[in-house]
């Protein structure tokens, strides 16, 4: 075990032909993947969220045709209620986010990454394009696969609509866009605040805190603010109609993916200035 | 080659790097030797642009490192131990920083085996010992078969086995032309691996020196003298400008005379001579001369002379 192993290695090879961004960034990306991969909270995040976004509605779903003297009436918005899930995926998507780059700081993982790849903007985008990528896969799985199951078993009491009745595919694609948009969102205030507890903190506060404090403004000023805030724009593109204190579906969804960007921006810029 | 030239970086008040200069040449082990908080890590931390220089800059042949977009082929470090997520097996840690530097992966296969690591490489690198992480380290060092290695405390876990193996393979790998800079609080440790030495503390350069120059530079040229009257002798050197202390035992320590002129001087005074030695200052005692007063954090008021030692009254 240890005898001088040095002999095995072979005399220091000369340079290499020098790479291009081109050259490279391929490569950070599989390094990227690897690295997500490799740690089980990966996977078992997504499997959590996987579980609660199509397990919980279809539980659901069987409660309410059991009912059999309690169902909804013709207002009911069956594909929404495929969806609901999403309200509580969104925590798990959104602390996984977090988790991608906090867990680097937190273990010392970062600076093994930056001393390999010093050009500290490639990491970082190559790390929210792979993240972004599964994130999506695993979204768009999940609310395709709930709006699908959720109204077979509503079908079999005639409350089920179809992908393509109403708005129900701009609300099943949408439920993925938002997950996707919150993982991204959670990986830049993961690069901002560079530690795991605070990160999902703010996540949380921004998602779930932010629109209670809202409450106390006057009420005049609420409906030009509440509409505004992270989760209420991003929300919007799953909710059937828009109305008076919401955004149009799209604008919401545009004005949420602005807050994420705004995060990677200011990530970006951190991880750039900052020592590791 | 490694130039570091004017280096400083500056924590908020603290200046941890005091524009450091200094070279570390192919073909050698250079020790990088300083009490604890005297800016080795963060050195060897802004040599591979971890950290930002508040001022100077440090080429890597000739080359800055944040330019290089496949540094582990040209430069090796292990920074800390175990800086790597628990939950990955060594296997995959290598394997992701491979990918990120376009390097084979029979070359992960090859470092675990040369850190004796291959039969664990699959397992999870939160059942590692320190040594292990070492280890580890070591391996992610040499992934890229670089020809500069930075080793920042390599054999701190290790045991005296391991210590062995590691001294052995710098040295090796010294011999096949590579530039290592090795750094160690221990200054015995360096006498064994190092050919040269850089010295700093407090963020600044003490010396750049060979092992064997810098125990001559820094030794005290202290010389043990024995003789049945004390007082007189002493009072005769102290005359002619020695400081002279006396210990329990009533040896006398002589300062700032050489041992000739300590003999014709107990000539002259008539004095008997019972011995009269020369004292070479160990490794250590030169190291900690060197850098007694740029150690960050002193144990209380340490005393500056060996215990036991009394300043001579004087007849």
């Amino acid at each position: 075990m240890s005898t001088v192993a040095a002999a095995q290695s072979p005399t220091p090879a000369p340079a290499a032909h020098p790479i291009g961004l081109m050259g490279q960034f391929p490569r950070v990306v599989r390094s990227e993947w690897t690295k997500l991969r490799t740690v089980r909270s990966t996977v078992w995040t997504l499997l959590a969220t996987l579980i609660v976004c199509i397990g919980l509605p279809v539980l659901i779903s069987f409660a309410i045709i059991s009912q059999q003297r309690n169902h909804p009436g013709p207002d009911f918005d069956a594909a929404g209620f495929s969806l609901f899930g999403v309200f509580l995926g969104q925590l798990i998507v959104g602390a996984l986010g977090v988790l991608v780059i906090s867990a680097e700081y937190s273990t010392g993982t970062i600076r093994a990454t930056l001393t390999a790849s010093p050009q500290r903007v490639v990491v970082f985008v190559a790390k929210v394009l792979t993240f972004a990528v599964v994130i999506a896969v695993v979204a768009f799985i999940t609310t395709f696969s709930a709006f699908f199951l959720v109204q077979a078993v509503l079908g079999t009491h005639g409350l089920g609509v179809s992908l393509g009745q109403g708005t129900s595919l701009r609300m099943v694609i949408g439920g993925a866009l938002y997950l996707t948009i919150v993982g991204i969102l959670g990986l830049g205030i993961g690069a901002i605040v560079r530690h795991s507890a605070a990160g999902i903190s703010t996540v949380l506060a921004l998602l779930f805190v932010l629109p209670i404090l809202a409450n106390f403004l006057p009420q005049s000023w609420q409906e030009h603010v509440v509409k505004y805030l992270p989760g209420q724009a991003g929300q919007a593109i799953f909710q059937r109609h828009a109305d008076a204190v919401t955004l149009a579906p799209w604008t919401g969804l545009a004005v949420f993916f602005g807050y994420a960007v705004l995060a990677l921006v200011l990530g970006a810029a951190l991880l750039v200035r900052r020592d590791a | 080659m490694i130039e570091v030239k004017g280096l400083s970086k500056r924590y908020g008040d603290v200046l941890a790097v005091d524009d450091l200069s200094f070279t570390v040449e192919p073909g050698h082990v250079t020790g990088f030797l300083g009490p604890n908080g005297a800016g080795k890590s963060t050195t060897m931390r802004a040599i591979v642009g971890l950290d930002r220089p508040t001022a100077g800059a440090v080429t890597i042949d000739g080359a800055k490192y944040s330019h290089d977009r496949a540094p582990l082929t040209h430069v090796g470090a292990l920074l800390e131990a175990k800086a790597v997520h628990p939950g990955r097996s060594a296997y995959n840690h290598l394997l992701f920083l491979a990918q990120s530097n376009g390097i084979d992966r029979r070359r992960i296969d090859e470092t675990l085996a040369m850190v004796g690591l291959d039969s664990v490489a699959k397992k999870r690198t939160k059942t590692f010992s320190l040594g292990m992480g070492q280890r580890l380290g070591i391996a992610c060092a040499m992934l890229g078969n670089p020809r500069v290695l930075l080793l920042d405390e390599p054999v701190n876990g290790l045991d005296p086995e391991g210590i062995i193996w590691v001294r052995n393979l710098l040295k090796a790998l010294a011999a096949e032309g590579r530039a290592i800079l090795v750094s160690s609080h221990l200054m015995a440790e360096m006498a064994l691996t190092a050919d040269h030495l850089i010295v700093i503390g407090r963020g600044r350069l003490i010396a750049d020196t060979t092992v064997s120059e810098f125990v001559a530079q820094a030794s005290n040229k202290a010389v043990l003298v024995r003789t049945p009257d004390a007082g007189a002798l002493a009072a005769a050197l102290q005359s002619r400008g020695a400081t002279v202390t006396q210990s329990d035992d009533g040896a006398l320590h002589v300062l700032g005379l050489e041992a000739a002129a300590i003999g014709q001087a107990a000539a002259d005074t008539t004095v008997v001579l019972h011995e009269l030695t020369p004292q070479r200052a160990s490794l250590e005692e030169a190291f900690m001369e060197l850098t007694r007063d740029s150690v960050e954090y002193h144990a209380g008021a340490a005393p500056t002379s060996v215990p036991g030692v009394s300043t001579y009254e004087g007849a």
